[in-house]
């Protein structure tokens, strides 16, 4: 008690999960339970003509087949999008419908045709085996920038040209004046390839309405239950939103891919009310692949000018974004308002233009994983830096010390104004890079890289300086660029009559441990023991309301609103301690867990005053009973973490194959609750910001089938693939909000990822490589090394 | 076609009649509800649904039910004895060895045959006997200290050894 | 994840296994580890009507000594491979390839039968059963029958094997005393089989007596390098005349190609792991 805060308390939440009590929504039976079996196309683009179920229908076990048709002449609306982007001209953003299931044609491989449900999962897959659909296979197209070429096939007929949108950002003239004035112009073209997100726990949704009530209820693997419940119930199936009950038990990770409200989730609500059975569904493994939102995927061009002093002056970035077949909820978001908004880095940049073309394709939708957007912008950014110092011969760290923007603490001054609309909270860049490089010791390194050379070993260092815009977000400024929902967060603290505490947030924890760190936050500031205090989430019926957890906004925006209810809750308590202990209200202070009259030995302890609140016989005139307070936290703007991430490699000369041999961080988000976890956050991250450099990507064929559709064709970083991390922290506090905290839970991953190529660059030195695409293979890196005449690769 | 099974579960003996297509991992989750075992691919790559048969780390997933018929499983749920953790349970708590805890229990189960056939392993020895497990969370590495601390404990060790730094 | 529905049998000893297998003929596929069928089942590739699980036949399990061979039972586990003296003592290139198949998990219920008989042409075993000029012993209720090694594999999932024939044992003739063997593998990262696996064995010192090498992953079908063969047989085998040698390693060889790896980066992969297995063991 007390003193918590700041504190590697051990993890509350892990004792179910040591020990297999996990409460994870594939793991739910409820009475009646029936499964269901979606059909989908597996063709990227085609005509349905027929779809025969009879033979479906008819097989034993089964309850019922529903089909597009069904879906559609129901009456139900498609998955809606969340946030509206326009077109630079002004033209409505192009946003076709979204059916829960396809009636006329598919337009990614995951889109689904028909659902069976059946009293076990086997029986259900059985019988999707005998539907017969007659589909007339259409050409497709896959990448962005292709799609938008006249002539390529369309995925919807209202949206030519497959744009969705256009959007632009900074100064496009002052732009183009730099870069023509510039000393030197870096360019660099390239692919942020797209991932797959394969979060351990396939989706699930068990979709179970009452009819004695006329209630529904959805559990569902959601980062974001109460969202769900607004999309699901107000935009598509037009059910009364009091009517529904969202809960979102154990989820085993999320990474993004499960903030989406998802046609299943609808469709098996909707199933239920048919059926009037609970109707469970689960993904398979490579439903996952097919369905899960997927991330990244821009094919960019990017111009960076510098000055004679090796000062930059002016960016230029444009971007094709894939959006994949339909929009999922925060897809336009992510490459225009999480990622143009991020290209003033950590430098002082003074001319920036953005320009980014929303795309469909006939692959899977591409909505936000794990830093959405930023990685993007960071990749961009020190990419271009490396690629930079290596053409004008100077080191990339110097070349980053020198265009860092000047320490500011954001108390005293109003923060830095970047050129593309955000104003940074508060930053001090320069010490994370020297303490990451003397944590790698950089000097000794070059050395070492040296003599390595001379041996013909290839010895790589990157660097990466990155910030992100976490803790989203003020829901005026987010409403202003487009976001169809507010972005704040709600919590209630009951402090219940024997003074135990029961918390109830909006954020839900599916692997941050919330359950921990938000306990230490209240039991710290009411002075109680921390097994006085339980975090209640993902239940719509338990929690007033939410937005979820995304975009590493937990602590900054809903342990806020945690913090304003813990005000709440001891401004209460003085009143009646004042009246207990017969003293005036402002001579009451609170401290180590007990209402105190100021110098005096005078107290009241934390439970006796919850009991009071309860039991109100001697009780203050005109307060209430009770001890209970909700509140909501709407931030005043994003916050601003940062760090420096170091990477060093060694190639094998022969093979092409990377070996990671350290992984050095120094981040700074902010002030840190619990060290241990924000560590573990840190770790994970940098896993997979390295599989994106060195392992992942989706690969789809020309006629849309991804071939890279399963673990044995998608590399997931293993344990033998990665070395011990080092990390170490700054801390510059968030200067707006209660705790002063961050965010730390996407960091890694905007990190890692240019340090870990750049860092294969700088090895490959000796073969004069400027860059090689996403991920770095053996075969790609072995490629960059083979001679070349006339820019045509020569086959051994 | 249902064949009949007996099969030893965490100790207790169950009888019961599976169809031949059934997977342990299925059994052990519906009709044992010994939900503790996961179900994370498709392709016997994420070692989520590892258990122990006959004293042998296998991928539930991957094996029929009746191919159990007499033998001894052990799940994540038949660790703990007399409600006292089991070293690698407790090793992973300390070290912050999990966070969505999806991939927990295989971790754990595949773990425990790991240090049955080493007990000293060295952090390399650890990650290459994890290749079959998939974590997307923790980036492995306070999964390897958990692997050590409980590897230290099992040895009769209060502490895991102090190890080996890397580079300066 | 869902394998259509069969009729499981257990067969008890191999003449029952014979039997099933001939009385149901092409309806029924052996069990064995299952970690080649069940797989496949799962994502519905194979659907058998009929599954014949032999895995608790002892008779199938053993590794041992046997007129100048180290013979194996054909559902020993790769796990046992890996862990035995007697194969590690011979022939020490099967012991680093058992270890180098799947992971733990994989390795413990995976047989040797059961993998060479799917034939996936980028597993480990063929590559090690080649060079070490293996035997394969196949039984069917006709009677039995050896097959070479280099006769067995036939191309992608496909064998010598008929219909209503079962592996039965493995057999690895004893080399020369002071022969070594490596097996050295280049892995396909996601799903870690062989993009290029590559068995070696040299006997003799100074000059080599006998020289064996041999390809897996390579191509739809696993194959000896007889080109390096020929090349360092009865030469003295060093650095030099292995850097030579190797050149040929995919001569007359059509590679697979896949994201992983195209053709030619195959080919270049096929000499430096070669050369890798024939520097460690020169």
């Amino acid at each position: 008690m007390g003193n918590l805060i700041g504190q590697s308390v051990k993890r509350v939440e892990d004792q179910r999960f040591i020990t297999g009590k996990g409460n994870y929504t594939d793991d739910i039976v409820l009475p009646r339970m029936t499964y269901g079996y979606i059909l989908r196309g597996n063709m990227a683009h085609a005509k349905i003509n027929d779809i025969d179920v009879s033979a479906a229908k008819a097989h034993p076990g089964v309850v019922a087949v529903f089909t597009g048709k069904d879906i559609a002449d129901s009456g139900v609306n498609g998955i809606p999008c969340g946030w509206q982007v326009d077109f630079k001209n002004g033209d409505t953003m192009k946003e076709p419908a979204h059916p829960m299931l396809v009636a006329d044609k598919v337009r990614y491989m995951g889109d689904g045709v028909a659902i069976v449900i059946a009293e076990s999962k086997e029986i259900a897959k059985d019988a999707a085996e005998l539907i017969v659909v007659d589909y007339e296979e259409l050409d497709a197209v896959v990448n962005a920038k292709e799609a938008t070429q006249e002539g390529a096939p369309l995925v919807h007929d209202e949206a030519p040209l497959n744009k969705s949108f256009d959007w632009g950002l900074g100064d496009a003239e002052a732009t183009a004046e730099a870069l023509a004035n510039a000393h030197h112009v870096t360019t660099l073209e390239f692919t942020n390839q797209r991932l797959i997100p394969n979060a351990i726990e396939p989706r699930s949704a068990i979709g179970h309405y009452e009819v004695q009530n006329d209630r529904y209820t959805l559990y569902t693997t959601s980062q974001n239950p109460h969202l769900t419940r607004l999309l699901m119930s107000a935009f598509v199936l037009g059910i009364p939103e009091h009517k529904v009950r969202v809960v979102s038990p154990d989820v085993g990770g999320g990474f993004g891919s499960k903030i989406f409200h998802y046609a299943e989730e609808a469709l098996v609500t909707w199933c239920s009310k048919q059926l009037e059975r609970p109707v469970k569904w689960t993904a398979e493994r490579s439903e996952s692949f097919m369905t899960d939102a997927h991330g990244r995927d821009h094919v960019t061009k990017a111009e960076m000018g510098f000055d004679a002093d090796g000062k930059i002056v002016g960016l230029r970035a444009i971007t094709y974004a894939n959006l994949g077949a339909y929009l999922s909820t925060f897809a336009p978001a992510v490459p225009t308002y999480l990622h143009g908004t991020l290209l003033q880095g950590l430098y002082t940049t003074p001319a920036i233009y953005v320009d980014v073309t929303g795309v469909f394709t006939h692959t899977t939708p591409v909505d936000a994983y794990r830093g959405a957007g930023r990685p993007e912008a960071t990749y961009l950014l020190e990419r271009l830096l490396d690629l930079a110092a290596l053409e004008m011969k100077v080191d990339p760290a110097e070349l980053r010390l020198k265009n860092f923007i000047p320490p500011f603490d954001g108390v005293d001054e109003p923060g830095y104004q970047t050129q593309v609309a955000l104003q940074y909270d508060s930053g001090n860049y320069e010490p994370v890079l020297k303490r990451a490089m003397e944590m790698v010791g950089y000097e000794a390194f070059r050395e070492e890289q040296a003599k390595a050379r001379e041996e013909g070993r290839l010895l790589g260092i990157g660097f990466s300086t990155y910030i992100e815009a976490c803790g989203i977000a003020p829901s005026a400024v987010v409403g202003a660029l487009g976001a169809r929902a507010g972005l704040f967060e709600s919590a209630q603290v009951r402090v219940q009559p024997t003074g135990k505490v029961s918390v109830y947030s909006g954020s839900h924890s599916h692997g941050q441990g919330h359950e921990t760190t938000f306990a230490q936050v209240v039991a710290d500031k009411f002075g109680i023991p921390l097994e006085d205090v339980e975090i209640v989430h993902g239940d719509s019926e338990a929690v007033a309301f939410g937005m979820g957890t995304y975009g590493s906004r937990s602590l900054a925006v809903g342990g806020s609103a945690i913090v304003k209810s813990i005000d709440k809750v001891i401004e209460k308590g003085a009143k009646i301690a004042a009246h207990k202990l017969e003293a005036a209200i402002e001579d009451i202070e609170f401290a180590e867990g007990k209402w105190t009259v100021k110098g005096t030995d005078k107290s009241i302890a934390f439970g006796d005053v919850a009991l009071t609140a309860y039991v109100p016989h001697d009780y203050p005139e005109g307060v209430e009973p009770g001890l209970d307070f909700s509140s909501f936290y709407d931030p005043t703007n994003f916050t601003y973490p940062f760090g420096a991430h170091i990477a060093v490699v060694e190639v094998d000369r022969d093979t092409g194959k990377v070996e990671l041999k350290r992984f050095v961080a120094c981040d700074d988000v902010g002030n840190v609750i619990n060290p241990m976890i924000v560590d573990g956050q840190i770790h994970g991250g940098i896993a997979q910001g390295v599989g994106q450099a060195l392992f992942e990507g989706a690969i789809y064929d020309e006629s849309g089938q991804l071939l890279s559709g399963s673990y044995m064709d998608y590399t997931m970083p293993r344990a033998d693939d990665l070395p011990d991390f080092e990390v170490d922290r700054k801390v510059t506090p968030c200067p707006h909000n209660p705790l002063g905290v961050k965010g730390a839970g996407e960091a890694g991953t905007i990190g890692s990822t240019p340090a870990v190529v750049n860092a294969v660059i700088d090895a490959l030195a000796p073969f004069h490589v400027k860059d090689i695409d996403m991920p770095l293979t053996p075969e790609r890196v072995w490629r960059a090394m083979q001679p070349k005449t006339n820019g045509r690769e020569v086959h051994s | 076609m249902s064949v009949p099974i007996k099969v030893k579960v965490n100790g207790k003996e169950y009888s019961h009649s599976v169809e031949g297509r059934t997977l342990l991992v299925h059994y052990l989750r519906d009709e044992l509800r010994l939900t503790g075992t996961h179900v994370g691919c498709d392709t016997t790559s994420c070692g989520a649904c590892t258990v122990i048969v006959d004293g042998k780390a296998v991928k539930s997933c991957n094996v029929l039910a009746v191919q159990c018929d007499d033998a001894e499983v052990t799940t994540v749920e038949g660790l703990s004895e007399a409600g006292n953790l089991h070293p690698l349970q407790e090793g992973f708590k300390e070290e912050h060895g999990l966070q969505c805890g999806f991939c927990t229990p295989g971790m754990i189960m595949t773990a425990v045959e790991l240090l049955e056939r080493n007990p000293n392993p060295t952090d390399k020895e650890i990650r290459e006997g994890l290749e079959g497990n998939y974590c997307r969370c923790t980036g492995y590495h306070n999964i390897v200290k958990a692997i050590q601390f409980a590897a230290a404990k099992m040895r009769g060790q209060e502490q895991p050894l102090e190890k080996e730094v890397a580079h300066g | 994840m869902i394998p259509n529905a069969f009729e499981y049998q257990r067969a008890s000893s191999v003449e029952d296994a014979l039997n099933l297998l001939h009385e149901n003929g092409d309806e029924a596929k052996l069990l064995a580890g299952g970690h080649s069928l069940l797989p496949a089942m799962r994502l519905r590739l194979n659907e058998p009507e009929k599954l014949i699980d032999i895995s608790r036949i002892p008779e199938l399990r053993y590794i041992e000594e046997r007129d100048g061979f180290i013979t194996i039972g054909a559902a020993t586990t790769h796990d046992d491979i890996e862990h035995s003296d007697l194969i590690k003592s011979h022939l020490p290139m099967m012991t680093e390839a058992a270890g180098l198949i799947g992971d733990q998990q994989v390795r413990n219920k995976g047989t040797i039968g059961g993998s060479i008989a799917h034939a996936d042409p980028a597993a480990d075993w063929p590559a090690s059963l080649l060079a070490a000029e293996a035997e394969i012993t196949v039984k069917s209720v006709n009677g039995s029958r050896t097959i070479s090694a280099a006769n067995f594999f036939h191309g992608l999932y496909m064998t010598d094997l008929a219909e209503n024939e079962l592996i039965t044992e493995i057999r690895l003739p004893i080399p020369a005393a002071g022969t070594r063997s490596t097996y050295v593998k280049f892995m396909q990262p996601a799903s870690r089989f062989a993009i290029v696996g590559c068995a070696a064995i040299v006997s003799g010192n100074g000059t080599a007596d006998k020289v064996r090498v041999a390809f897996t992953g390579v191509s739809a079908k696993p194959y000896r390098a007889t080109g390096i063969e020929n090349a360092l047989q009865g030469n003295a085998v060093n650095a030099d005349s292995i850097a030579s040698a190797v050149t040929s390693a995919t001569d007359g060889i059509d590679p697979l190609s896949d994201h992983f790896a195209s053709e030619d980066y195959r080919r270049h992969l096929a000499k430096v792991f070669a050369g890798r297995a024939l520097n460690a063991i020169a």
